[in-house]
């Protein structure tokens, strides 16, 4: 009678080999037994549970379902004591005996916990298991630790450290080496990663070698090697793994540091195999998954094809051997992007490194041929040169092929390029599910092949080559509202014809601006043009800067940009805007670009009073409106000025001052064609020349660089004027939210542009639709006597929240 | 079933229609939110760089960050545009008054 195969240890190791199993052989009894205290479960992303606090429940590989459906029988919670390997029997926990033909060991490892006094303490965890996630989290978000320490600086360090740091807990990383990941990376890409894991408030110490965690009762601090010690309440670590062999060991079976498997996974036992990190081939033990994956595929081709357990070196089916993997790794830490694969060291090294923006591209070369790759802070390209350490392509210029991969997307990839490294799914496989399998968006593609169920790092490509081989990335109008298709000038003739007044009411009659929420600004923005700002104002619809009438930083606070007309400012303004700096403890005052004075770093609940302090107008700074009208000092103060470049400047930003715009709008006046002023690069652009004054529109130097178009050189000062206004309101009707000018005149067309704008009739008209809008704006800093709402600028904090059990009649 | 174990946050007007509001609980901040849809409370740190999700535009079902756009399932806290995802909170209003219970007191209730 056959007993079938028994897989000890339901890791990801031990369901791989199930499945690779099932696969080849719809027939044969398998048995899974899982030592824990759940079905088995996607290890790798307990990182991201530890972060989010999410359910490990969600981490389940496979619904219940799955193993019924599959004829695998499942044991949960079930420990294997003794294994008669010659008998074909083994003993669980209790005084169950289970009989099997084959059996494949998938045991995994045990963290290593150094053995150090004060390891046993309260408070000191190693981080591998749904438990320990659960207990470090409610650790760190209890708010009762002052600082936790993790040590060691390795991958999965530094993904417990960014979990700690998340809930808000201060934390240090401690290392024995003076750089971090050093078994993945070299010197020059160790050396950004710190920097950068300050940035997420993450703290490194190197070259400290714990002695002792301090306790009594429980942690309290590490004491290292040197005298000096770090306080810490919670410990975590994380210094390696240690396969578990033990049971192998009592079986006979030969271990070194893991169980020893050939090339067939096979031990040293006949009917015996072994899978996973409790595997040790060639000499190496892979703590990674991608390795499994393979491993486990030639585990289930042995199964079947080496009918008779002849152990050895397999007689199956060529391709059958597994050979060794490449590792390979990505950092799951939100913030920091991080590929490495292969070796970090070669005998030619092509790299590109700037410390300045964090970024560094290696590739490796040994013999002529691709053996590693490190990328940190700018990972394009990472499946291509990946798969080309993997395939060890042959390379003659590695710095090429740096610069090429990184212009190369996911959909140039050749299709044996590995995308999902958890499950093992290359880019055919994808492509495949398409063309083959009928799957029509990533989300289906995702859930045949698996790809990017692990730890979810090669969805966008995913998503990219799926919609390259759906052809998803078509050519479609420019949609004000993606959700229901919907382009701007229908939604305008729509509001326009039902004299709608709010975004609510637009949400309500044609269904934009509700689930998505992405078009709220553009909708907001839309019914105030329409409306010639006599729009109902609804702020739930504006972006956060225009709720406050201040530009959200990086870390939540908000800058401040008052008006300087021309840039021109007078000693007064300057002593108010040094006052409210000492006073409210400005971080940063800073010269802007645009040449006026921005105040960095200000807390939202400060931003009436310094409005109230400085008594300037709002700069719009954060808004899609008028921005600055930069101007040179043209003949004022200069030899060389032609034209009067603060006067016309001060005039535009006066006139103009308030109107919102599709994007922003930034203007400059040059008082002669050397142009101190940059008016040629601006959206709209004054040049004072010799007899009159050119009008020029459509210019930027940004992201983008266009030398602005001339719209007309005309006589006068005032003629210049009347132009530039009348393009400012062609450009509010016309242009779809987001469009600057340098895309808008391109796409209208420098002609249509200038027939309606100098049109004597359509000028006027479009003059006097800017002139109503504008009579109905006013300076939004004004809000700090009469705000939209008696709390806008406040969080609920304040006054302290009062502790109040069930309220009154609420016992529910 | 739910006990309510809930703290007293704000008042019903403390929070304009459509937006969001921070308030430290227990040392954890988290972002109450009055949607069209009724009341939802969030983690308020952004999984990406940490932006204040309180500050974030709300629409019927989520919350978008203000600094990168992510998006947020009020209800869920699921990440709907990547997979980082912040916890959720329970909501209960007791006439004008809004009180809140933590994730982690909830299943500590259960
Ligand atoms: C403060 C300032 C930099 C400085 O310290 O000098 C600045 C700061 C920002 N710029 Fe700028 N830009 C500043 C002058 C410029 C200039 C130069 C100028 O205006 O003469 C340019 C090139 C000119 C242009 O736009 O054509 C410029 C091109 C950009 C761009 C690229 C626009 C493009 O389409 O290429 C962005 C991104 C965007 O708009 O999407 C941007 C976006 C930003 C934002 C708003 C990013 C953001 O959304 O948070 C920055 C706000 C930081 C803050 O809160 O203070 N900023 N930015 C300058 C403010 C000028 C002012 O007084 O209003
Ligand atoms: C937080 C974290 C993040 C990670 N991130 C990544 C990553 O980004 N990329 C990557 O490639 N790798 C990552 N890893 C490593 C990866 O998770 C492991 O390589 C992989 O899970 C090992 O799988 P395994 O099945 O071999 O071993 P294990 O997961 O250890 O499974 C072995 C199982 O066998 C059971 N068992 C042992 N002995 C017995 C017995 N006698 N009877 C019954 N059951 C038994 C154990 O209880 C265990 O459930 C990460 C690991 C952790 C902890
Ligand atoms: S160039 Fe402009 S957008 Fe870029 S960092 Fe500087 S201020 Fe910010
Ligand atoms: S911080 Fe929220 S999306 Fe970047």
């Amino acid at each position: 009678m056959s007993h079938g195969v028994v897989i000890v240890g339901g890791g990801i190791a031990g369901q791989a080999v199930c499945e690779a199993l099932r696969e080849r052989d719809a027939d044969v009894a398998i048995t899974l037994i899982c030592g824990e205290r759940s079905a088995p479960y996607d290890r790798v992303r307990l990182s991201e549970i530890l972060v989010s606090g999410e359910d490990p429940q969600t981490l389940q590989l496979r619904p219940p379902e799955w193993y019924e459906d599959n004829g695998v029988e499942l044991l949960v919670g079930r420990t294997v004591t003794w294994v008669d390997a010659e008998r074909g029997a083994l003993g669980l926990d209790d005084v169950d005996e289970l009989a099997f033909d084959r059996l494949v060991l998938a045991t995994g490892s045990q963290p290593l916990m150094p053995p150090i006094p004060g390891i046993d303490l309260a408070g000191v965890h190693p981080f591998r298991d749904p438990a320990d996630c659960d207990a470090i989290r409610v650790a760190a978000a209890q708010g009762g630790v002052r600082r936790a320490a993790v040590i060691g600086g390795g991958l999965l360090g530094l993904e417990a450290a960014r979990g700690i740091a998340a809930q808000g807990c201060a934390v240090t990383v401690v290392h024995l080496l003076d750089r971090l990941m050093e078994r993945q990376l070299d010197a020059g890409a160790s050396a950004l990663l710190a920097p950068a894991l300050l940035g997420l408030d993450i703290d490194v110490e190197f070259e400290r070698s714990t002695q002792q965690i301090i306790g009594p009762e429980r942690a309290h601090g590490l004491r290292f090697s040197d005298g000096s010690e770090l306080l810490a309440d919670l410990v975590v670590v994380s210094i390696g793994i240690r396969p578990e062999t033990e049971l192998a060991r009592t079986m006979g079976v030969v271990c070194d540091r893991g169980i020893i498997v050939d090339d067939a996974m096979c031990t040293s036992l006949p009917n015996v195999l072994a899978v996973g990190e409790c595997a040790q081939h060639r000499g190496v033990v892979y703590g990674l998954v991608a390795p499994i994956h393979d491993q486990a595929r030639v585990a289930a081709a042995t199964l079947t094809t080496q009918r008779a357990p002849v152990g050895g070196p397999t007689d199956g089916a060529p391709g059958a051997l597994y050979l060794g993997s490449v590792p390979s790794a990505k950092l799951k830490v939100a913030g920091i992007d991080l590929v490495c694969a292969g070796d970090a060291a070669g005998d030619l090294e092509a790299v590109v490194s700037d410390a300045a923006t964090g970024v560094y591209r290696k590739l490796t070369v040994r013999d002529g041929r691709v053996v590693g790759t490190v990328l940190l802070g700018d990972t394009r390209g990472s499946e291509a040169l990946v798969a080309a350490v993997r395939a060890g392509d042959p390379v003659d210029n590695p710095l090429q092929a740096l610069a090429d991969a990184s212009l190369a997307g996911p959909a140039d990839l050749p299709d044996t390029a590995q995308i999902c490294d958890c499950n093992g799914v290359c880019k055919g496989d994808l492509v495949a599910a398409v063309s083959e399998g009928g799957c029509a968006t990533p989300r289906e593609v995702m859930a045949v092949t698996r790809a990017g169920t692990g730890c979810g790092s090669c969805r966008p490509a995913v998503k990219e080559i799926v919609a390259a081989a759906t052809g998803g990335l078509s050519d479609e109008p420019t949609y004000l509202c993606p959700c229901r298709k919907q382009t701007r000038e229908q939604l305008a003739a729509e509001i326009r014809d039902a004299g709608m007044q709010s975004v609510s009411e637009v949400a309500a009659t044609c269904g934009t601006g509700r689930d998505c929420g992405t078009c709220k600004p553009a909708l907001a923005y839309l019914v105030s043009e329409v409306c010639a700002n006599q729009h109902r104002e609804e702020r739930d619809a504006r972006f956060i800067n225009d709720r406050v009438h201040a530009n959200i930083q990086r870390d939540g606070t908000f800058s401040v940009v008052p008006r300087m007309y021309g840039g021109v400012t007078t000693p007064d303004e300057l002593r108010r805007i040094a006052d409210v700096a000492d006073k409210y403890e400005v971080p940063m005052v800073k010269v802007t670009g645009g040449q006026r004075l921005d105040l960095l770093g200000v807390r939202k609940q400060d931003l009436p009073a310094i409005w109230r302090d400085l008594g300037m107008p709002s700069g719009h700074a954060y808004a899609k409106a008028v921005r600055t009208v930069k101007t040179c000092v043209g003949t004022d103060f200069c030899r060389f000025g032609l034209g009067d470049a603060v006067g016309l400047g001060i005039e535009m930003e006066k006139l103009w001052e308030g109107l919102h715009t599709p994007h922003k709008v930034k203007s400059g006046v040059s008082g002669c064609p050397r142009n101190c002023a940059e008016a040629t690069v601006k959206d709209i652009g004054c040049v004072a020349v010799e007899g009159g004054w050119q009008v020029r529109a459509g210019g930027a130097a940004g992201g983008n660089v266009r030398e602005a178009d001339i719209l007309a050189t005309v006589e006068t000062r005032a003629e210049a004027l009347r132009i530039a206004t009348t393009f400012l309101q062609y450009y509010r009707e016309n242009a779809d939210y987001k469009e600057r000018t340098y895309d808008f005149i391109p796409r209208i067309g420098l002609e249509t542009v200038r027939e309606i704008v100098l049109g004597e009739d359509s000028g006027a008209a479009l003059r006097e639709r800017l002139r109503i809008a504008k009579a109905a704006t006013a300076d939004p800093w004004l809000e700090r006597d009469d705000p939209y709402h008696p709390r806008q600028f406040e969080d609920l904090d304040a006054p302290e929240p009062v502790l109040a059990g069930p309220p009154a009649g609420g016992e529910r | 079933m739910s006990v309510a174990i809930g703290r007293y946050v704000c008042q019903v007007d403390d929070v304009p229609l459509g937006e969001g509001r921070a308030i430290t609980l227990d040392g954890r901040r988290i972002a109450v939110f009055r949607a069209a849809g009724g009341w939802f409370a969030l983690d308020a740190i952004c999984p990406h760089r940490g932006g204040p999700l309180a500050d974030g535009i709300v629409c019927d079902s989520a919350v978008i960050c203000p600094l990168h756009e992510r998006r947020f399932d009020l209800a869920t806290g699921s990440g709907l545009t990547t997979d980082d995802a912040v916890v959720a909170h329970a909501v209960e209003l007791q006439g004008e008054r809004v009180f809140i219970t933590l994730a982690a007191e909830q299943r500590a209730a259960a």
